[in-house]
């Protein structure tokens, strides 16, 4: 039994497991919030503090594993008025290469992929922008990017060839950077100050 | 394309009353024959350009507007009415220009560096043109400088930056404190937008107005321009 407890995006709970696998951790509960709200951060601070009140009297302790999605700023400031810790960083692109080392690259004209959305290219990027029923909406979308390029946690060759096809789909150029987990890791380690404490219960 | 029902539907035997929702209902549906259609007949029918396009396209265009706003319509459907409203706009335009209809103030807009976002500042470009103002796009990823030198070289009234990505949001203020060190902050309105941001924001920034949507976009600059007229 653990009184901690992790609120993720759903595009990290694959992630985590392995994170939590990797490294022989088991000080916090995970439950998961719809991967789809990020096409709608306007409504993440909302769902994250229902989540948060929900639980607030079962566990010790709250860590919410969001970065800051598009919310602009709103999520930071809903997480410090509920007293809990979130992830640093504009987003998981951001923080899986490194927050730093994505900053300091400052590449505008590529297009991004983790795992996650290399998975799940078609429900997560090709349908909701309407491009299975559309496709003459492609270069209004994708006509100013040049290049995809594939940040992967892990090394499988698998998910590398649907990122590729990813690229080709969207007549992009590929790139595949291997990250591994960034700064998820640290964000989620109990050594870290911020991270989510393992409190026994 | 156009199921079997609107296939009976024959645009030209629709009274006005009933042709200008109908044409509501065809930009709702992003169906772009329909409206240059549709647009076509109204002019036919003795229509003035500027009122099939505030009554037909404008009009049409506000409603799918409220509707992306309460979350009924996500990105691919805005996008298809906005490229049937640009079909119909494409016809007008140049009557437009011939019929003296109203020259409100002249924008320039762009989407920050670093941010190559740019559905929501071409919707706003294209609402801001139908309502009857002159619109420089800059397009995307600009650069204080870029920003100025359009300004400047265009004469405008109203300077409009929009930004998607929370890490780009900050540069909008690069832009306004550039213009404030150069003195010429006043001589300007700035309207920013783009989801992420919001009324505190702008304020913090030192921008005239953040506007939520291209509709409070269009109704914003009216006032400002007002404004600034009876000031003259
Ligand atoms: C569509 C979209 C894309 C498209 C963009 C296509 C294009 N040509 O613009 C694609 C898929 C290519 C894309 C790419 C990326 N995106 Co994107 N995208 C979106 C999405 C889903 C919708 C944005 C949109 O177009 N809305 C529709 C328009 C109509 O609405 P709007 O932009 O808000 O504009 C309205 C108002 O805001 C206002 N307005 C806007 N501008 C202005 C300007 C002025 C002057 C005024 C007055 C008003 C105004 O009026 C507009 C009309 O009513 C948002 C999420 C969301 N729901 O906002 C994410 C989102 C903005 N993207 C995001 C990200 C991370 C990216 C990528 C980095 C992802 C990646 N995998 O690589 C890249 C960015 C690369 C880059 N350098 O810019 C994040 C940002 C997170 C953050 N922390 O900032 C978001 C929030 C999604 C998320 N939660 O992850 N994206």
């Amino acid at each position: 039994m653990t009184r901690t407890l992790v609120i993720a995006c759903g595009a990290l709970a694959t992630e985590i497991l392995a994170i939590n696998t990797l490294n022989g951790w088991d000080h916090y509960e995970l439950q998961c919030l719809p991967a789809k709200l990020h096409l709608h951060p306007d409504r993440i601070p909302d769902a994250v503090e229902k989540l948060v009140l929900e639980n607030r009297d079962r566990f010790e302790t709250i860590f919410v594993a969001y970065a800051d999605c598009g919310t602009g700023g709103v999520l930071a400031a809903r997480c410090k008025a509920l007293g809990v810790e979130m992830i640093n960083g504009p987003h998981c692109y951001a923080f899986f290469e490194g927050n730093q080392a994505f900053e300091a690259r400052g590449e505008v004209t590529s297009f991004f992929l983790t795992d996650f959305l290399a998975r799940q290219f078609d429900g997560f990027v090709w349908k909701p922008m309407g491009l299975d029923k559309n496709p003459e909406l492609l270069e209004l979308y994708f006509g100013n990017y040049e290049k995809l390029v594939y940040l992967a946690q892990t090394e499988d060759v698998a998910l590398t060839a649907k990122a590729k096809e990813a690229a080709q789909r969207l007549g992009l150029t590929f790139e595949r950077r291997y990250t591994g987990y960034g700064d998820l890791v640290s964000a989620l380690d109990p050594k870290n100050a911020s991270a989510p404490r393992p409190v026994p219960g | 394309m156009s199921n079997e029902e609107d296939d009976d539907l024959i645009l030209s035997e629709l009274p006005d009353d009933e042709l200008v929702p109908q044409m509501h209902d065809d930009l709702y549906d992003g169906m772009a024959d329909e409206i240059a259609e549709g647009v076509d007949i109204l002019l036919e029918r003795g229509w003035e350009p500027y009122d099939v396009l505030t009554k037909a396209l404008v009009e049409g265009m506000r409603i799918v507007g409220i509707d992306f706003r309460d979350g009924i319509l996500f990105v691919p459907e805005v996008l298809l009415a906005a490229g049937a409203m640009k079909r119909g706009m494409a016809i007008l335009k140049p009557l437009l220009v011939d019929s003296g209809a109203p020259q409100l103030g002249k924008l320039v807009i762009g989407t920050v560096k670093g941010d190559i976002h740019d559905i929501g500042k071409n919707l706003v470009a294209m609402m801001m043109e139908g309502a009857g103002f002159e619109v420089v796009d800059l397009g995307i990823n600009n650069p204080v400088e870029s920003y100025l030198e359009a300004l400047d070289k265009e004469n405008a009234d109203i300077l409009g930056m929009s930004a998607l990505l929370t890490t780009t949001m900050p540069y909008m203020k690069v832009v306004i404190d550039t213009m404030k060190e150069q003195g010429i902050r006043d001589d300007y309105i700035v309207l920013v937008g783009g989801a992420p941001l919001n009324e505190e924001f702008g304020k913090a920034i030192g921008a005239d107005s953040y506007c939520r949507d291209a509709a409070v976009a269009v109704e914003t600059a009216k006032e400002y321009m007002a404004r600034k007229h009876n000031q003259l």
